[in-house]
């Protein structure tokens, strides 16, 4: 367990106002962490400031609130190159979440690069969203999607991944940790292997980057992707990195405002980088508080939160482990995050709603990963996921909440 | 947890446990494959129709508790009833789970009442028709009207 000494899990908590709520009379614990985390103070209040105090669009006018707004806006995006320690500040491209920076990546990047014959590698452990992209790409070129297998306890099949890595293949799209089973993923591995014969690798790093500190130059990812609002942020913002020579090359994604840098009816220049991938008024409140929410992660430290979610998934996976009836889906050696489990008697959405009687909340159903669904042969699955804030004491609460639904059910 | 009690009355539970006409018709007349893309849920209606009476009806698949149980206990109402009573009874049920008004007392739920309680949690109202829904298809496409749904 982590020492309170050196984590002051008290006042962590007391920071995230919705931590204070009561869920059927019963305190809130909040294990959704995955499809969405709640928000320190500081991000709320960052947000309010900006609507409060600075608030116009950016990189417009010449009057004050204009200058000031465009100032925290770009600030955020020098705070976000640091956080994942990219080369330069315009590699960092603001979208809308990871879904639109991997459809960016697909459109702009690959579709124009397909051919017939070419492949595209995934893994059999994709969110949706790092499925879907790559087949729509793959009808309009004429590509085929690859798929890496992985084994029964939720791993890559790394032997395969090597096997199936060819001249044919024009970019590996991975998962760094998985939305569904909590596999963390040998990215390292699988990016100087794909290097080794020139093809690039794009990284989903939505599952990864609230629990791991992340450095995109010494993975030498060709891209990295993630949303803001699974690490403390708002909804609605997210970052597509891409290396500088990559971006560059790459025809706009959208086209608008911002995006330019003259437009006559005979021909339009685009704008340099980031800009050119950021058509129209952006997502200003959105980037601010990525930014604060970043502020925030580095207050206390990527390092120290991960091994406190380390602790916590240890601990829970042990007090799990003793619940007769159910079965952990997704045992990889290097696991972070999160549990995913079924119990014999209980269907996962039942498990939901007899949970949220206990004030536990934890997501039920496929966790947009049918495919994994399918490989383990389960509907679906409940998913306890965790962040900076849980408690021992809330894996207490979850464990006896099972064992009192299993109890109902049987 | 002991305000789940109105969800998952023992009748619900036990429906779930052992489902009634939980198996497959050879030869239907009427079937249909129904899915709720949300959750995953999946189920298989099959039908028998004779001079216009549903002489048999029974389902397959993997489902929550609510949507299990509705589906078992949905076989037990329909047995022996016409197509139209069939329909209205559908309707009926379907007014109940979804609509604030009293549902029109013509057409009497019986057991199927207990399945009421799921109208205050809205998201798993579809648990609890899904079945239903999925009947009304296989009717309808026995009946020459390919559901749009």
């Amino acid at each position: 367990m982590t020492n309170s000494a050196q984590y002051n899990i008290k006042a962590i908590r007391n920071d995230f106002p919705i931590l204070g709520r009561e869920i059927f009379g019963k305190p809130l614990v909040y294990l959704d962490n995955g499809a969405s985390t709640q928000h320190p103070v500081q991000v709320i209040n960052a947000v309010k400031d900006l609507y409060e105090q600075n608030y116009s669009n950016v990189h417009r006018g010449v009057h004050t609130l204009s200058q000031e707004s465009s100032e925290l806006y770009d600030n955020a995006r020098v705070k976000v190159r640091g956080f994942i320690n990219a080369a330069c500040v315009h590699e960092v491209v603001f979208t809308s979440g990871t879904t639109e920076s991997i459809n960016l990546v697909a459109q702009s990047y690959a579709r124009p690069r397909l051919q017939e014959g070419d492949e595209i590698l995934i893994t059999h452990m994709e969110h949706h969203s790092n499925i879907v992209p790559w087949q729509m790409v793959c009808e309009q070129t004429g590509a085929t999607l690859k798929v890496i297998p992985i084994s029964d306890s939720g791993e890559l099949e790394m032997d395969q991944f090597h096997a199936m890595l060819s001249e044919k293949t024009k970019l590996v799209s991975v998962v760094q940790v998985s939305n569904a089973l909590g596999t963390v993923n040998p990215v390292k591995e699988i990016i100087d292997a794909a290097h080794a014969i020139d093809v690039p690798v794009m990284v989903d790093g939505a599952q990864a980057i609230p629990h791991m500190p992340v450095d995109v130059q010494a993975l030498d990812a060709d891209f990295y992707v993630f949303s803001g609002h699974k690490i403390y942020g708002p909804t609605g913002i997210g970052v597509l990195y891409g290396k500088e020579k990559l971006l560059n090359a790459m025809p706009p994604y959208q086209g608008g405002g911002d995006m330019i840098l003259s437009v006559s009816f005979e021909k339009t220049i685009y704008n340099q980088l980031p800009y050119k991938f950021e058509a129209g008024t952006p997502n200003i409140a959105g980037v601010v508080g990525l930014g604060a929410a970043i502020d925030y992660v580095n207050s206390i430290g990527l390092s120290t939160i991960a091994a406190h979610e380390h602790g916590l998934l240890m601990y829970a996976t042990s007090k799990l482990q003793a619940i007769d009836g159910l079965r952990i889906i997704g045992e990889a050696e290097q696991k972070a995050g999160l549990i995913s489990f079924v119990l014999d008697a209980v269907h996962p959405h039942d498990i939901g709603t007899m949970l949220d009687g206990e004030g536990v909340a934890v997501r039920a159903g496929h966790h947009c990963a049918q495919p994994v669904m399918e490989r383990f042969k389960v509907p679906a699955t409940a998913r306890a996921s965790f962040a900076m804030y849980n408690t021992f004491q809330e894996i207490d609460v979850l464990a006896e909440a099972i064992r009192k639904t299993i109890g109902m059910f049987s | 947890m002991e305000n789940l009690r109105d969800l998952y009355q023992e009748v619900i539970l036990d429906h779930n446990k052992n489902p009634r006409n939980f198996r497959k018709i050879e030869d239907p007349d009427g079937f249909a494959h129904g899915t709720n893309p949300l959750c995953g849920d999946q189920i298989d209606i099959y039908l028998k129709i004779k001079d216009g009476i549903v002489e048999d009806v029974s389902f397959e698949g993997a489902g929550c508790a609510i949507c299990t149980s509705s589906a078992s206990m949905m076989t037990i109402a329909l047995k022996g009833k016409s197509e139209a009573d069939a329909e209205a009874l559908f309707n009926s049920f379907h007014h109940a789970l979804t609509e604030d008004d009293e549902y029109p007392e013509d057409v009497p739920l019986g057991k199927l009442k207990v399945l009421t309680g799921v109208k205050d949690y809205p998201v798993r109202v579809k648990c609890a028709t899904l079945a239903w829904h999925t009947f009304d298809a296989a009717l309808k496409k026995l009946q020459g009207n390919v559901s749009t749904e």
